[in-house]
């Protein structure tokens, strides 16, 4: 029961700030309320007793990425667009997809309770090591994708550089 | 215990809001940070699953999808300085060269 009311309370919280991401007018906002979102993520990573991932949302997402929004937020300038309109001119046309796809993501997983149909299991008490078995099936079963990924982040590294370069010789 | 349904229902909810934000918002920056919205429902679907079928890959996954989210974050903010110094402004609907 404590559990349920603790997930009722940090899906409250994620669903409501991820709302007011997109209807805000300032664009510092959105990135405070952004980090308030990751947070309630990372609340509902440890509820499920992924207790890595919950570091890794913190440490990478509110550390590193937002740090990076909010610099390049105050590197462009933002007076101009508050002023502005805040929704683009095709807003009904976008939203009439949005509304299609959650109908379609709604009709499969309910489908007169026939769609996602998961049994209920009981939630096993949280194994000892959760770091430990992160890191074993990291480095034993998925060892060509961690390489993949560090040529990745280096490919995007490079990008990064040469595309916020002023001038190219 | 919570049933993995009401995760997986959360995680189409936060997916929704993202896809509403990339389709109706005008500032590139607000659309880079619903992509990121969407990255983050994916990734509460893979724990969620996760959980259920008592496997550590789905975390592993969610793993690789934040390393995504890292490199496409450091790419697009760079696209939108490169952007922003040539026509300063952040808006997406004039972003038009290929338009006539």
């Amino acid at each position: 029961m404590l559990e349920l009311i603790t997930f009722a309370i940090l899906a409250a919280v994620t669903l409501g700030s991820a709302i007011l991401v997109i209807t805000r007018h300032n664009a510092i906002h959105s990135v405070i309320w952004l980090v308030v979102t990751l947070f309630g993520v990372a609340g509902i990573y440890l509820l499920q007793h992924a207790e890595f991932l919950f570091a890794v949302q913190i440490i990478l997402y509110v550390g590193g990425i937002m740090v990076l929004f909010l610099f390049v937020v105050m590197l462009v300038n933002i007076d101009v667009a508050i002023k502005q309109a805040r929704f683009a001119r095709q807003w009904q046309v976008g939203l009439l997809t949005a509304a299609i796809v959650l109908a379609e993501v709604g009709y499969a997983l309910y489908n007169r309770g026939h769609g996602l149909n998961l049994p209920a299991r009981p939630m096993v008490a949280a194994p000892a090591g959760n770091t430990q078995a992160v890191g074993m099936t990291l480095y034993q079963n998925y060892m060509l994708p961690v390489e993949i990924a560090s040529i990745l982040l280096l490919v995007a590294m490079l990008g990064a550089v040469i595309m916020a370069k002023r001038k190219l010789e | 215990m919570i049933p993995a349904e009401y995760y997986i229902f959360l995680g189409s909810g936060l997916f929704t809001i993202g896809v509403i934000g990339v389709l109706t918002r005008r500032n590139i920056l607000i659309i880079l940070m619903s992509i990121e919205l969407i990255l983050n429902a994916v990734n509460i679907n893979l724990i969620a699953l996760s959980q259920y079928f008592r496997s550590v890959d789905g975390q592993v996954f969610a793993i690789f999808v934040i390393t995504d989210a890292a490199a496409e974050a450091a790419v697009g903010l760079g696209l939108i300085i490169a952007f922003f110094r040539n026509k300063e402004t952040v808006n997406a609907d004039q972003i038009d060269l290929l338009k006539w």
